[in-house]
């Protein structure tokens, strides 16, 4: 009789956040204590992870499944060690709308995410090769596309037009920032501009598609690659699932707008694992360009 | 009711000229074309060529209709990938036969489908910016109602973006960033002040260049009031535009957009 058979768990010790929901009264003292962040659940096949368990790939060891990365780690597997240079790595967003609280929802995202706004970008090195790299970060208040995202990531194409550079975008974003109202929406305006100048150069620009990569930006650079690749499973879509779902008042199939959709659709070039995306990269970039001998 | 809101609720009134009532009334021989010859003809966007005061020019506009069968057959004026591959399509037309571009914005935003997204919403308006920011021709674009999100900025990338005294243009639709940032549509009125989506704030911030007046008795009651603006004011403008060396125009459109941004270093 399950009803009877005995709980095979343990109650888990207090800390400060992890059971922030538990009861006051009860008292947990002689529990053991598991610090926060040591077990991640995987969002595809919900298992949970002993995060010691991946690698630097982030990877669900069951099942494969790509954990979201911040923009750090991605830099770290991403460029050949020690050849990343930053660029505008102090420039911050102000408050264009005086919306309430902005300051204080930007702090947080600073805390959160370790980055003074969504995207890094800079020059590197890929298996020898040059590159101008940008890479946005769902930490930062989902990757959202304000002034800061919108001006370095115009910078970034701008600098490798003028260097003549393959410019390389790893994306992922919730759209446009709302919080600084209609000035988000011009860079879309702004990024897809820089991205024809680059284009009329003839030079290269490879999209890579991160989880997720919605709205605004999926309406402008995102889309914009000479090439597009994505990882497995990573969304990539302009309207959000919940309002399809409320204008046509149907239920929408699992698998929409993911990268495998959007390749069956032809919106993706190839979809790639994180495991073989840097050594993808680097015969893009072999195929493209001379190799430069400093 | 403030300004803000009141300007809202004019820019979505259904008895406003649509971007076909515009085009009757300012351009002649309208010839209107269909299709994007990829895949559909895109009801909510109208497009052709006719002649602004002799001159040739290619004109597009996103369509609401004025009663509720039109409206959803035009799906209220929000479209699909297809309008905006029309768009692209009547451009590069206009660009060929070195014809200005006239554009009418009237929408909420793009539409959310799921044939839009399967189509590629996202790649379509990112094709329609990264073409309006190359095409070798001026484009002028001008907000005759609602403005809303990347859906109307598709329509609004070129040299010029005017807006009439009722238009309005934001990010977002007010009750959509209420419901999104404070979980609360209810709260679209102060959304709407808050946001800066009147033609006079777009016209401090720099987002558009002219405000185009409606007549005091209100536009649905003379719309030639506003629509002899317009005309005037195209014909002039076309005239500095044209004469402008191809080169200038486009790092000028560049300028334009690039300009944008409030940010600390």
């Amino acid at each position: 009789m399950n009803l009877f058979k005995k709980k095979n768990y343990i109650p888990l010790g207090k800390t400060a956040q992890y059971n922030r929901h538990a009861r006051a009264e009860e008292d947990y003292s002689d529990s053991p204590i598991i610090p926060n962040g040591l077990w991640v659940k995987c969002r595809h096949c919900s298992s949970t992870i002993y995060k010691k368990e991946m690698d630097e790939f982030q990877i669900c060891p069951k099942c494969g499944g790509h954990f979201r990365i911040g923009a750090r780690d991605r830099l770290n597997i991403t460029c050949d060690e020690g050849s990343f240079e930053e660029f505008d790595a102090d420039m911050t967003a102000k408050n264009p709308m005086g919306y309430p609280d902005y300051e204080k929802v930007l702090e947080k995202a600073r805390e959160k995410s370790g980055l003074k706004d969504g995207v890094v970008t800079g020059k590197c090195t890929i298996g020898g090769y040059k590159a101008i790299i940008a890479v946005m970060d769902s930490n930062f208040m989902m990757g959202s596309m304000g002034s800061v995202v919108g001006e370095k990531i115009t910078r970034a194409i701008e600098k490798s037009t003028e260097m003549k550079l393959p410019m390389i975008i790893f994306t992922t974003s919730g759209g446009a920032r709302m919080q600084e109202g209609i000035i988000s929406l011009m860079q879309m305006a702004k990024t897809s501009a820089a991205v024809r100048k680059h284009s009329d150069a003839g030079l290269l620009y490879v999209s890579v598609i991160t989880d997720p990569t919605t709205g605004g930006v999926s309406a402008s650079f995102a889309n914009l690659g000479d090439i597009i690749l994505a990882e497995p499973k990573s969304i990539l879509g302009f309207a959000g699932r919940r309002v399809i779902e409320g204008t046509i008042n149907e239920k929408l199939p699992p698998d929409f707008q993911s990268a495998e959709f959007q390749m069956e659709h032809g919106f993706v070039d190839k979809i790639v694992d994180r495991r073989n995306m840097k050594s993808t990269l680097v015969t893009i970039l072999k195929l493209h360009c001379p190799k430069e001998v400093d | 009711m403030s300004r803000a809101s009141e300007i809202l609720f004019n820019s979505r009134k259904v008895s406003r000229p649509s971007s076909l009532d515009c085009i009757e009334k300012i351009f002649d021989d309208f010839l209107e074309f269909h299709g994007d010859r990829c895949f559909a003809d895109d009801c909510a966007m109208v497009g052709g060529i006719a002649s602004l005061d002799g001159m040739p020019v290619t004109v597009v506009g996103i369509q609401k209709g004025h009663t509720v069968a039109e409206n959803v057959s035009r799906r209220f004026g929000s479209p699909n990938p297809d309008g905006y591959r029309k768009v692209i399509r009547l451009m590069k037309q206009a660009e060929k036969f070195h014809r200005p571009i006239v554009e009418f914005i009237n929408t909420s935003g793009a539409y959310p489908g799921k044939g839009a997204e399967e189509r590629g919403q996202g790649e379509a308006i990112a094709r329609c910016l990264f073409e309006s920011a190359g095409i070798k021709t001026p484009i002028i674009s001008i907000f005759i109602g609602e403005g809303g999100s990347g859906g109307a900025l598709a329509m609004a990338a070129g040299d010029r973006v005017w807006m009439l005294e009722n238009g309005m243009y934001a990010v977002l639709s007010p009750e959509g960033f209420a419901s999104i940032l404070w979980r609360d549509p209810s709260r679209s009125s102060e959304a709407a002040e808050l946001m800066k989506i009147t033609a006079t704030d777009l016209l401090a911030n720099g987002v558009i260049e002219k405000i185009i007046p409606e007549a005091p008795e209100g536009i649905e009651n003379n719309v030639e009031y506003t629509t002899d603006f317009i005309k005037k004011d195209l014909i002039e403008e076309f005239k500095v535009l044209c004469a402008k060396p191809i080169d200038e125009l486009l790092k000028e459109r560049y300028e334009r957009f690039r300009k944008f941004g409030e940010f600390e270093e």
